[in-house]
């Protein structure tokens, strides 16, 4: 077995330099690397360029390293929850490149498929589509859109093993996975780290190969955005 | 008199059918789901991984790692899976997603739709709304029929940076119900109840084709 186990967040993150491309797993708050980014703010990397489907919210997520202007640029799909985030667009401070949240997924997915580029419809017709190779198959119109390149993936899972294998829980699995695969470096926080042998091979959502770091995460504290419920005793 | 969220939520509820797959986007597209009949045989997908999505969980029930794409808590119901965001899509593109349903800022007569971008006042971003545009069969608008200045959605050309082109099939508003032919326009289908052709002849700013009696909607 080749142990990609290290101590903690700060070990985990040796090599990121300034200036580089990292992908942040998660969907709004949900299966972010909460360890990992904490340490990246510690560590004060700057010019970085994110790859994730949002940018956190004020105070939390990657609303940390905005606020800490460690953020060049933010490749994302959906950006609303955030005022800090808005603020630097706007000033052209945060450089901003958004893109469908299907196409984000696949752009992952490619990297980590070893697949330099597909066609997808999404975004024709759309500012979305300025500058890119457009194709007919069968009569319809594709973007051809490339495979992302990134320097770190930085992923949450709920399990995870020394082999690096790694199990996630309910949606907060989302772009954690292809992230995972695509990574040059993928480092995975996970909430629960077992010895090898301990999580069915046939559970395993993204298996080892792809990930080279790992370590227990600490201190989760899973936010809520929206927080809906309805009361007891009421019907569907 | 116009329809509220719940009563347009309401009269697309009754577009649904059995064996469908469904997606529904944020605002009062989610309000859909609220009005499923008892024991009718779908399923809602969140594009951020869930088919088989449940409603909201009861108090002190809430797992922070179980939300919709509007990144509220819900539920999964028997039968539910939980997937990637890129199977997510895949699954969109491969159209095994049979409606869905979204909101809008601007509608147009050819179908085509704008609602993720006012330039210099609101950038939001797309979420996953050009990929359902751009892939599904089935489209219907949830919107209101004007916006907050009183200007008509409905428009002849959309004015605001687009999602999609000639995708929308079928408008649902606090006024009517259209159907849309990319050759002739908006045809109207229903009245909410109480509101008048002329009002929303008035109201409607692309190309409408008013055809016989137009039947008051059934809610």
């Amino acid at each position: 077995m080749i142990r990609k186990v290290v101590a903690n967040a700060d070990l985990a993150l040796d090599g990121l330099a300034d200036g580089m491309t990292l992908m942040v797993g998660g969907f709004g708050l949900c299966g972010i690397p909460e360890n990992l980014i904490a340490a990246l703010r510690l560590r004060g990397s700057r010019n970085l360029t994110c790859i994730a489907n949002n940018a956190g919210v004020d105070g939390f997520g990657l609303g940390l390293l905005l606020e800490s202007r460690q953020i060049r640029k933010m490749i994302s799909s959906y950006v609303g929850e955030n005022d800090e985030f808005e603020r630097q667009m706007l000033s052209g401070e945060l450089e901003v490149e958004l893109i469908p949240q299907g196409t984000l997924a696949e752009r992952c997915r490619a990297a980590g498929a070893g697949i330099p580029a597909f066609f997808t419809p999404a975004g024709v017709g759309t500012e979305v589509a300025e500058g890119k190779e457009v194709r007919l198959f069968h009569g319809k119109p594709y973007l051809m859109e490339l495979a992302f390149d990134a320097d770190f993936a930085l992923v949450k899972a709920w399990k995870g093993d020394e082999a690096g294998n790694l199990i996630f829980k309910g949606t907060a699995r989302n772009f954690n996975p292809m992230m995972a695969m695509a990574g040059r470096i993928t480092v995975a926080e996970v909430e629960e780290l077992v010895p090898a042998g301990m999580l069915d091979p046939n559970a395993i959502h993204v298996p080892g190969i792809f990930v080279h770091r790992i370590f227990q995460g600490a201190h989760y504290q899973k936010r809520i955005e929206q927080r809906t419920v309805r009361p007891k005793n009421t019907p569907l | 008199m116009a329809l509220d969220k719940n009563g347009i939520a309401r009269r697309i509820a009754q577009e649904l059918r059995e064996g469908w797959y469904v997606n529904l986007g944020i605002g009062i597209p989610t309000l859909v789901a609220n009005f499923v009949p008892e024991g009718f045989a779908l399923e809602f997908q969140s594009e951020n991984g869930i088919l088989g999505m449940g409603p909201f969980p009861f108090e002190g029930e809430e797992d922070a790692d179980l939300i919709n794409a509007g990144k509220q808590t819900i539920t999964s119901l028997p039968g539910a899976s939980f997937f990637d965001s890129a199977t997510s899509f895949g699954m969109i593109r491969a159209r095994k997603v049979q409606l869905t349903v979204l909101g809008a800022m601007e509608v147009s007569d050819r179908g085509d739709i704008a609602n993720w971008k006012i330039p210099g006042r609101m950038v939001k971003g797309m979420g996953g709304a050009m990929d359902l545009v751009a892939s599904a069969d089935n489209i219907i608008v949830a919107m209101q029929h004007s916006n907050r200045e009183g200007e008509s959605k409905l428009l002849s050309a959309c004015t605001l940076p687009l999602t999609g082109v000639g995708c929308v099939k079928k408008v649902v508003t606090d006024l009517a119900v259209l159907e849309i032919d990319p050759q002739r326009g908006f045809i109207l289908l229903e009245r909410a109840p109480g509101v008048s052709i002329d009002e929303i002849i008035a109201k409607t700013g692309g190309r409408l084709i008013v055809e016989g009696d137009v039947p008051e909607m059934v809610l």
